[in-house]
């Protein structure tokens, strides 16, 4: 008996690392998001301040891992409102009726230009656009500027790539390919990749740390994200011709305990204050209009103009046969 | 006749109290696992298709690369752990504490830092270093479950052969390896699940050319939420892991036997003749497990201009641009406090247990050996499958437990439990009965014997299993990675953040992180070699 106490008073014990944060508060609201997410704790603090809310932060993986436990526990939800499904799962959660409807006002002020579609379930916070990168140092002067460049033999073993079925830029370069070359044509061209020695890692930590020239490795054309280069000093750039757009939504969810203090947390999301600095935390650039973006960013990080996009649908209904033919086609 | 009927009667009452006490280490069990990976498990199934996903041949390849490599890689750390093990055991030469700190150090590396690191010298992967940075992760297992029990087991025997004829390694087969054995049987169950499991490897040195359960577990239930096929291949791994388990337990069974314990004191004595070889290997042991660390020191110090203690300096800081929620240094904190809560949890759930199945058996209970393998069985199941049983049914626990910062430390002691069994329960088991006999002849307790008898004998054992479990959880990453909360994550958390991130200050403070980990982890194990209770007489 008197182990079995020791037990319990152990397991009181773990409360030490534990804190006080389990005590329920008239005004929390609970934020669940993707690892990436980052707030300057200051523009936090002063939400907290002027609104009354506790904003308590739970983070749930990456993007994908994030939307399927919304959709595992939509009856009974782990937080009141969520930021980081990206357009690759978007309508996932939508068709699960993860997200409540909201149309906050602060959504028309930019956020409107990449809904994922018009139910206002789900409202933009930013846009993270995945790009070639290349060291132009180590390429001297022979930069490619496109899809059709990366096959010339010029380039021979010159790019990294992520496998898109462990890595989510990965998957969203062959999506880009995918969007170019149309249904029938990104075989054709990742046979001719791979012909002209595509290496393929399975993850972006191992081809940016370890492979791209401009960190560590000697591959000079890198999969990564368009703002990449402003935590390079200008040492690398993006080729604005080979990107693929991702958004990351948020949105209030369904069975929200405090859904009235769930959508302000929303509008503070996509208000000033926060994009001011999404772009610093999370190497996003904002979805509202008239944000500025961080000097170094407007030289060596623009936002592309015009990337490559596919619907949400089609991405959700075919992601497994492409992912699957990809390896076939590339590892087989 | 009478008296007959009464013995059978106190081993009845007895083998029901022990069994009654199992409940205990089964609650917690069927709580914090069994519970939430059936549950989610079962929500796989009810969507149908398992069949379709059992009947693909890709399915079956996958089965058998996972066990393949899982056993390449026990077999290796086993041959390498073995002389670490006599060294530390037997053998009395300067620096060992530096030799037993350094062992451990490898075991709290994040994976990814790791797979990194062999890249360096295999830069394609492949099944070699997948194999080979398994057993990196391993060999402390091996070494200190083995060395454990060697450090206590009477050297008589083994000098009786010797002087009766036999040469050195025939003395070593016939005499020390057979009592050994259930130690080594022990590590190699540990070591082997912890291969079947193993996924930043996989992932980083396969490329996408191999995989495992694991990692299809992962990818299935996180990526492409195909809940039934995961679930499939969670019953596979399931079924693997049981009958793994169930040969380790039969193979156990037939070795047991009571040996003398003595002190590690009177035991160590400094290497002889032919011993020599058996220091060398293990300091070439030694030596490969510490190649891989320097890269990293290295890696830590070296910057594209030279070199720099940036990486250091930036660990009292956000990381670059505020790239953390806490500093470098908070989050080393948290992770000596999170570990901390966790290994007195699993050293409390632990203990209990190996006591329990100790008792069991002596009572006779064939139950025994099921509560055994139970509690082996978190090892070998993914921590995907266990996260996200934990999302749909810790809600039901009071509070709602998903978003509780005590899951962590709880799911930690999951892992820490089964190894602080197994490195116990050999020495508990090895408990000669006649000293248990002895003194409950002349009166003692049942409570006050385990007091006299067991504990003194264990004690060094428990110290030991206390310091591998604290060092386990500290590196602790599948499960702490789904459970931790942003503003209080742990150090190998923090890595796995900063190395995501582009901006070389970002990846210079994640070596210096990693080296700060190692630095924590030598020091909690000098420490607790120190804490080591001293000598408690003759047996």
């Amino acid at each position: 008996m008197r182990r079995i106490c020791a037990v319990f008073a152990a397991l009181a014990l773990t409360g030490c690392s534990a804190g006080t944060s389990t005590a329920p508060q008239s005004r929390e609201v609970t934020l669940v998001t993707h690892d990436s997410f980052a707030v300057k704790p200051e523009v936090l603090e002063e939400f907290q301040k002027s609104s009354g809310i506790t904003v308590k932060q739970v983070a749930s993986g990456d993007a994908g891992e994030l939307t399927n436990k919304l959709v595992l526990t939509k009856a009974n939800p782990i937080g009141d409102v969520a930021f980081g499904v990206d357009s690759t799962f978007a309508s996932r959660a939508l068709s699960e009726g993860v997200f409540a409807e909201y149309a906050s006002p602060e959504a028309s002020k930019g956020a409107q230009r990449y809904k994922a579609d018009d139910s206002n379930r789900l409202q933009a916070v930013d846009v993270g656009d995945v790009c070639l990168n290349i060291d132009p140092a180590k390429l001297g002067g022979v930069e490619p500027k496109s899809y059709d460049d990366l096959v010339d033999p010029k380039f021979k073993d010159k790019l990294v790539v992520e496998n898109p079925a462990t890595s989510s830029p990965g998957l969203a370069f062959l999506l880009g390919t995918i969007a170019k070359y149309g249904e029938n044509g990104w075989q054709e061209y990742w046979t001719k990749l791979r012909a002209n020695g595509v290496k393929v890692v399975s993850g972006w930590e191992e081809a940016y740390n370890q492979e791209f020239s401009a960190t560590k490795g000697d591959r000079p054309i890198v999969v990564s994200y368009a703002s990449s280069p402003s935590a390079e000093g200008g040492k690398t750039k993006a080729v604005l011709d080979t990107c693929y757009r991702q958004v990351e939504y948020a949105g209030v969810l369904s069975g929200a305990k405090n859904s009235e203090d769930a959508k302000k947390v929303l509008d503070f999301l996509l208000g000033e204050k926060f994009q001011a600095q999404v772009a610093e935390q999370m190497y996003v650039y904002p979805s509202r209009e008239g944000v500025a973006l961080p000097e170094s960013w407007a030289k060596d990080a623009p936002l592309p103009p015009n990337p490559q996009a596919l619907p949400a649908d089609e991405v959700k209904d075919n992601r497994e046969a492409w992912v699957e033919q990809w390896r076939k086609l590339v590892q087989g | 006749m009478g008296r007959a009927v009464a013995q059978a009667r106190a081993g009845l009452s007895s083998r029901t109290g022990w069994s009654a006490a199992a409940l205990l280490p089964l609650a917690f069990l069927a709580l914090f696992f069994a519970w939430p990976v059936l549950a989610i498990v079962s929500l796989g199934l009810r969507e149908g298709g398992v069949l379709s996903a059992l009947a693909d041949s890709d399915t079956w390849e996958l089965v058998c690369f996972t066990l393949g490599q899982a056993l390449a890689s026990t077999v290796v750390a086993v041959l390498a752990g073995m002389p670490l093990a006599f060294v530390l055991a037997r053998c009395r030469i300067r620096g060992l504490g530096l030799v037993r700190a350094a062992v451990m150090v490898p075991f709290v590396l994040p994976t990814v830092v790791v797979g990194l690191a062999f890249r360096t010298f295999w830069p394609d992967g492949g099944v070699l270093p997948i194999v080979l940075a398994n057993a990196f992760f391993n060999v402390a297992v091996v070494a200190r479950t083995v060395g454990g029990l060697w450090a206590h087991t009477d050297r008589r025997a083994e000098d009786a052969a010797r002087a009766l004829g036999a040469s050195r390694p025939r003395a070593f087969l016939s005499v020390v390896l057979p009592a050994l054995a259930p130690a080594i049987g022990s590590a190699a169950a540990v070591v082997f699940l912890f291969c079947a499991t193993s996924f930043g490897v996989v992932l980083v040195l396969g490329g996408s050319r191999y995989r495992t359960l694991e990692t299809e577990i992962y990818l299935r239930t996180v990526e492409l939420f195909d809940l039934s096929g995961a679930a499939a291949l969670s019953l596979l791994q399931f079924a693997a892991v049981l009958a793994v388990l169930v040969l380790g337990a039969l193979a156990r069974r037939r070795r047991e036997t009571a040996l003398a314990l003595r002190d590690r004191e009177e035991l160590a004595r400094r290497p002889t003749g032919g011993e020599w070889y058996v220091v060398l290997a293990a300091f070439a042991v030694v030596v490969a497990l510490l190649t891989p660390v320097v890269g990293l020191v290295t890696r830590s110090l070296s910057t594209r201009d030279g070199w720099s203690l940036a990486g250091y300096v930036a660990l009292n800081t956000r990381g670059d641009r505020g790239t953390l929620a806490v500093t470098g240094v908070d989050a080393a904190v948290n992770s000596l406090r999170t570990a901390f809560d966790a290994t007195l949890v699993a050293l409390v759930v632990g203990v209990f247990s190996a006591v329990v199945l100790v008792g069991l058996r002596r009572s006779g209970a064939r139950f025994a050996e099921v509560l055994d393998t139970a509690l082996m069985l978190p090892l070998g199941v993914s921590a995907v499958t266990v996260g996200f049983g934990y999302l749909i049914t810790m809600d039901a626990l009071p509070g709602d437990f998903r978003t509780s910062p005590m899951l962590v430390p709880l799911a930690q002691a999951l892992v820490v439990t089964p190894l602080i069994v197994r490195m116990v329960l050999p020495v508990l088991r090895a408990v000669d009965e006649r000293l248990r006999q002895a003194a409950a002849t002349l009166g003692a307790s049942p409570a006050r014997v385990w007091r006299e008898v067991d504990l003194p004998l264990v004690g060094r054992s428990l110290v030991a299993a206390a310091g591998f479990g604290y060092v386990v959880a500290l590196g602790e990453f599948g499960a702490t990675s789904f459970l931790a909360r942003p503003d209080a994550p742990t150090l190998p958390v923090v890595i796995a953040r900063l190395m995501s991130r582009p901006g070389e200050l970002n990846s210079q403070m994640a070596y210096a992180a990693c080296v700060l980990l190692m630095v924590v982890t030598v020091g909690c194990v000098l420490l607790i070699e120190r804490l080591r209770v001293p000598s408690s007489g003759e047996f």
